[in-house]
């Protein structure tokens, strides 16, 4: 099996950036610590995490808020960049990294799938004949034609969720999203998200829902402080999980 | 990863609709509005420097709209670009795409307004016995892409730069003014004296708005002034590709 993703020992520093609100004053009144502050404090979300993943596994990966899951789920889709270490991804890579990540809330729903899936490498004309699929899959009904700022956070998932249905990836990422929708609705996500996993395509997936991990994903990479501290088989891991979260 | 072009042409399709909409959503009369803010402050101008100062320059309406809309499109796209990374905060730390397609998103949609107004200077040209040339057919586009060009490229160093010092925006608006009253569209070249020539000369809008100035009430293409102005147009488009090359990586983590 070839490998889709592998993490060398990465490692991801965000600097603190708040700091620049002072902007172009302080850069001219006091550009030593202007410039001091743009390469000093840093906030250190991953450290040191080596991890590798082959073509067509469905991974899942675990931990706290702030562990560095998301962090980690950016740098595959190759939003940023890490500070150290080598992030190899091969492949077309479609995410969805957050509820309502890369909608406008002022367009309609339907607006809104054209520009995201415009977003994740559709051509218009693939769009076009794949529209209408993409809106039955999304169960809005007439809401389709409403901005989105008018969306309960189930039907923005829903939303998102349908477009990447429609989307034709190597390696597929979603983080937490299906906790919003509806019983029936994750349901149908599941079951897409395993249509997947049988064509082939790589999953990347990070849920605070263990079953859904045990009935997506066959290895789990557990994140703990900003580095993994275990990597192996879905159900012995989320065991030792639920043990120490306990 | 590499682009290819059509994707590149679908994407500007879909980015430009979005801005359109989102810029019109709750706007009754929609980009009416962009032909009547320069129509009006051409009237403005027009009582101001015509009827009350009495300026002794012939055909005065045509003279300031053939200078005013094409700088509209000039300052309207450098200050929306000032926004276009900000604006678009959602997309860009969620999705990958190539970013430098929304900052030129901007200048042309601001393009499509200023071909919008087009007709206008037709009209103002046949009140005031005047006729469309033939070499607009040419005029226009060889202009058109020396501005496209030149507002790219300054887009790229705003947008870019706008992330990092937020406060950018100041200077640009009273940059953007003064910059107006430096390049001739309210007055003509040979009212300066002599002194301040260099103001002129060493202005690449001058060069921009006179060249559209001679096309549009002329037929005159005044190709020196046009090699010129593409001159200045690559030399910005440079800087500004090497600027947003440098930071493009930090956008996610910045906004």
């Amino acid at each position: 099996m070839s490998v889709a993703i592998e993490f060398k020992n990465v490692t991801k520093r965000y600097p603190l950036y708040h700091h620049i609100g002072s902007g172009i004053k302080e850069l001219i009144f006091n550009p030593k610590r202007a410039l001091s502050m743009l390469s000093g404090r840093s906030y250190l979300a991953i450290e040191d995490i080596s991890f590798q993943v082959l073509k067509g596994e469905s991974v899942a990966l675990i931990g706290r808020n702030g562990a560095g899951k998301s962090t980690s789920l950016s740098l595959v889709a190759g939003v940023i960049k890490p500070s150290t270490g080598s992030v190899f991804v091969k492949g077309r890579v479609a995410s969805m990294l957050e509820l309502g990540g890369g909608f406008h809330p002022e367009l309609t729903g339907r607006e809104n799938i054209r520009l995201n899936a415009t977003l994740l490498g559709l051509r218009r004309k693939e769009l076009n004949a794949k529209i209408d699929k993409i809106i039955e899959y999304s169960e809005l009904g007439e809401f389709i034609d409403e901005p989105i700022r008018v969306y309960s956070s189930g039907m923005l998932a829903k939303l998102g969720f349908s477009v990447i249905t429609q989307v034709d990836p190597d390696i597929l990422i979603i983080d937490e999203v299906l906790a919003v929708g509806d019983i029936s609705f994750q349901k149908k996500c599941i079951k897409t998200i395993n249509e997947f996993r049988s064509k082939g395509v790589t999953i990347l997936f990070v849920s605070h829902n263990m079953d859904d991990i045990e009935k997506i994903c066959n290895k789990v990479i557990w994140i703990e402080n900003h580095k993994v501290r275990r990597i192996g088989n879905s159900k012995e891991i989320i065991n030792d999980y639920r043990a120490f979260m306990q | 990863m590499k682009y290819n072009f059509g994707y590149l042409f679908d994407l500007i399709t879909v980015i430009t609709e979005k801005e359109l909409k989102v810029r019109y959503k709750s706007s009754f009369l929609g980009y009416l509005w962009s032909i009547a803010n320069p129509l009006l402050f051409a009237m403005i101008y027009y009582f101001i420097f015509k009827l009350i100062m009495r300026v002794q320059i012939p055909n005065y309406t045509v003279f300031l709209i053939t200078g005013l809309f094409p700088w509209q499109w000039f300052a309207g796209s450098t200050s929306n670009s000032l926004f276009s990374f900000i604006s678009n905060a959602q997309i860009i730390k969620k999705t990958v795409f190539p970013r430098s397609v929304i900052p030129f998103c901007n200048v042309f949609m601001e393009f499509l307004h200023f071909l919008c107004t087009i007709p206008v200077i037709i009209v103002f040209l046949i009140i005031y016995d005047m006729s469309p040339s033939l070499s607009w057919l040419w005029g226009i586009p060889l202009i058109g892409l020396g501005q496209m060009i030149l507002t790219y490229g300054l887009a790229l160093i705003l947008s870019t730069l706008n992330l990092f010092f937020r406060d950018l925006e100041r200077f640009i608006s009273l940059g953007i003014m003064l910059m107006f009253y430096c390049t001739p569209i309210l007055y003509s070249v040979d009212l300066i004296p002599a002194e301040y020539h260099w103001l002129i000369d060493a202005n690449p809008l001058s060069l921009m708005i006179l060249s559209w100035r001679d096309l549009f009430m002329h037929g005159v293409i005044d190709y020196g002034n046009i090699l010129h102005l593409y001159f200045y147009s690559f030399t910005t488009l440079l800087i500004g590709v090497w600027v947003f090359n440098k930071l493009k990586f930090r956008f996610a983590e910045i906004l």
